[in-house]
């Protein structure tokens, strides 16, 4: 993996630290973190609660600046980028899975996948075709109408993932995607998501800390106390 | 911008009964402040054209000393009738008013007053000068219905009046009340008695003078002749006091239906704020989803502007029914005379479409800022607290 084109290079992070101020003292939550991950990884984040996963996965996803050390992200640098142009890069290039599913509550499945093209500013024809495409791909065409209220857990990250699969990203960020569902629909929505990595090569960078999901990551970086201390491929 | 506006109608609709709630005290306070602004619009429009009727006329020039306001000035307030003034005054297109100061004695006691001369029978001003031709040898006076009361007599009632003669002497007449007009306008009634011009002058001795001479309404003022030492007051001067006048006394009701307003925004101001804590998660995931913060900011922003739409359209149901309605039958209107005048018993608000436009734009901005204050806060949020459920 280490010797992959750089044209194949995704989000190279360098000595990322990440400060926290808590009154007097501060919270460091990354210690220096340096990863590289390339296109189409199947890739996952793991250690134990407060090691540092969510903020990692934050810092790449645009959503927040580091204390010190620099993050690529597709060719952009994230420290140095406008609020617009990381919206735009997110808007574009990098779709996000929550743990909590955060769905938009008044919009239907059907509307809340269509959301992001509609930020896009894509055409209706073109939308709607994606839209029940990536419906197809979760499994659930049959439910574009209802409402988040409606749905089960399991059903709302689904519809999750067909939000941030829509735009075919380069990226998918999924933070702990499993950790509000059951088993079953823990696989489930695992399987969709690898057959999505399969099938449209996108690159998804788990944080975890679910055996399930484990299980099915082809590279896993473990972090300890704001440290990166295993990355293991296979 | 469609986009945020398809989203925020759609988070308004999914709160339909505090949306509608929010909506309907808001279009409250617009159909409110129209209402009394249309009102006062109807007062200020009868009282101006009472007053046009009764004494301001096409507009009066005043001898310079003439003050209205200061009852010392009343002495040397008069001057010949200008030579160009004759052929109006001779075509009933102006007419002369002689003002003097004088006192008159009734059943109730003493009072000074103001004695007005002008001529029987004129058609300028709506004064029932044609009483003043009476009067069996005795003076002819005309009164209003105020004044009348103001010195408890009624029409064929006897009054004693002191004036200052040619000499400066004191001159005492008794004088018989011809007739009392009912008149609206407090400043040809309050105060005063009208009587015949040629017999004032005489007594006071000045023949052939005058304070006002008053143009009948809607004489062309570029026709107007020239007159040293007299001074044109138009019509738009001579209204203002009254326009200032009437302000002022609405100032107490206008307050009432600003203070509806207000409450009907903090209302909205309130959902902003807890709608805003309560869905920062969702805030978190839209600026996830690509969206700036300055985005998010706007998306916020006109949901509540979207009250103000609503409110627009809820108060047009029902207030433009409403205010046609009043604008055909009038409203009855009792205790006009507090107002400084009285008005007739019927008042027809005017709602032009000025006030409604205008008034619409200011709930439309004022619910668009009540919105955007809390909302500016989540240009400061971070997205990655807002994603946890947090504050910064
Ligand atoms: N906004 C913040 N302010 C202060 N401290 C923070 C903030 N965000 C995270 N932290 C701290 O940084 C450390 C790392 O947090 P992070 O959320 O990245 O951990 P995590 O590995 O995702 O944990 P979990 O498995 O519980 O989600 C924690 O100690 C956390 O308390
Ligand atoms: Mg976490």
């Amino acid at each position: 993996m280490l010797n992959m084109p750089d044209n194949n290079l995704i989000v190279e992070t360098v000595e990322l630290v990440k400060r926290y101020p808590m009154g007097r003292q501060e919270l460091v939550a990354l210690k220096g973190v340096s990863l590289r991950f390339c296109r189409g990884e199947f890739s996952g984040v793991i250690g134990p609660s407060g090691s540092g996963k969510t903020t990692l996965l934050n810092i790449i996803g645009t959503l927040d600046v580091p204390s010190s050390g620099s993050v690529r992200v597709l060719g952009e640098t994230v420290e140095r980028l406008s609020p617009a142009a990381a919206a735009r890069l997110r808007s574009r290039h990098i779709g996000f899975v929550f743990q909590t599913f955060n769905l938009l509550p008044v919009y239907t499945a059907y509307e809340n996948v269509e959301f992001p093209l509609l930020l896009l500013g894509m055409g209706a024809q073109e939308r709607r075709r994606r839209v029940m495409a990536a419906l197809e791909w979760v499994g659930l065409a049959d439910r574009a109408n209802s409402r988040p209220a409606q749905l089960s857990g399991g059903e709302c990250q689904r519809v999750a993932i067909a939000r941030a699969m829509v735009k075919e990203p380069a990226l998918v960020l999924a933070d702990e995607p499993t950790a509000n569902l059951d088993a079953e629909n823990s696989h489930h929505i695992l399987e969709t998501m690898q057959k999505l990595n399969q099938e449209l090569g996108t690159t998804f960078i788990f944080s975890t800390h679910d055996d399930k999901v484990i299980g099915y990551l082809r590279r896993r970086i473990r972090l300890v106390d704001g440290r990166v201390a295993a990355d293991e491929t296979g | 911008m469609l986009t945020l506006l398809g989203l925020a109608w759609r988070n308004l609709r999914s709160a339909a009964l505090r949306t509608g709630l929010n909506s309907f005290a808001l279009s409250l306070g617009f159909v409110m402040i129209i209402f009394g602004q249309g009102l006062l619009e109807g007062v200020n429009r009868q009282a101006e054209r009472m007053a046009v009727d009764y004494d301001v006329g096409g507009g009066q020039f005043w001898q310079e000393n003439y003050d209205p306001y200061d009852y010392s000035t009343l002495i040397r307030a008069h001057a010949p009738v200008p030579a160009g003034f004759q052929p109006l005054i001779e075509r009933g297109e102006a007419v002369p008013i002689l003002v003097v100061p004088g006192t008159v004695r009734s059943a109730v006691g003493l009072m000074p007053v103001v004695l007005k001369g002008i001529v029987p029978g004129q058609q300028v001003v709506k004064i029932p000068s044609a009483g003043l031709d009476s009067g069996n040898g005795l003076l002819p006076v005309v009164v209003g219905l105020r004044m009348a009361q103001m010195l408890g007599v009624s029409a064929g009632d006897t009054v004693q009046i002191q004036l200052q003669g040619p000499e400066a002497q004191t001159v005492e007449v008794k004088g018989r009340v011809a007739a009392v007009m009912r008149t609206p306008v407090t400043t040809v009634d309050e105060g005063q008695l009208w009587l015949p011009l040629d017999r004032l002058a005489e007594l006071a001795g000045l023949a052939g003078q005058a304070t006002l001479l008053t143009v009948r309404p809607g004489y062309p003022r570029n026709k107007l002749p020239a007159a040293p030492g007299w001074i044109f007051q138009s019509p738009a001067v001579l209204l203002s006091d009254l326009r200032q006048m009437i302000g002022t006394k609405t100032v107490g009701q206008s307050v009432f239906f600003v203070v509806l307003f207000l409450l009907a925004l903090l209302a909205i101001f309130d959902t902003q704020v807890f709608s805003i804590f309560r869905r920062r998660r969702e805030i978190g995931t839209l600026v996830a989803l690509g969206m700036t913060r300055g985005q998010v900011v706007v998306l916020f922003t006109l949901e509540g502007a979207l009250y103000g739409v609503l409110a627009a359209l809820l108060g047009a149901v029902y207030g433009l029914p409403l205010f046609v309605y009043l604008n055909r039958h009038g409203i009855s209107f009792p205790g006009g005379s507090s107002w400084g005048f009285a008005l007739e018993e019927r008042m027809y608000p005017v709602y032009s479409s000025g006030l409604v436009i205008g008034t619409t734009l200011l709930v439309l901005i004022a619910a668009a800022f009540v919105a955007w204050l809390p909302a500016r806060r989540i240009a400061r949020l971070k997205p990655t607290d807002a994603l946890r459920g947090r504050w910064g």
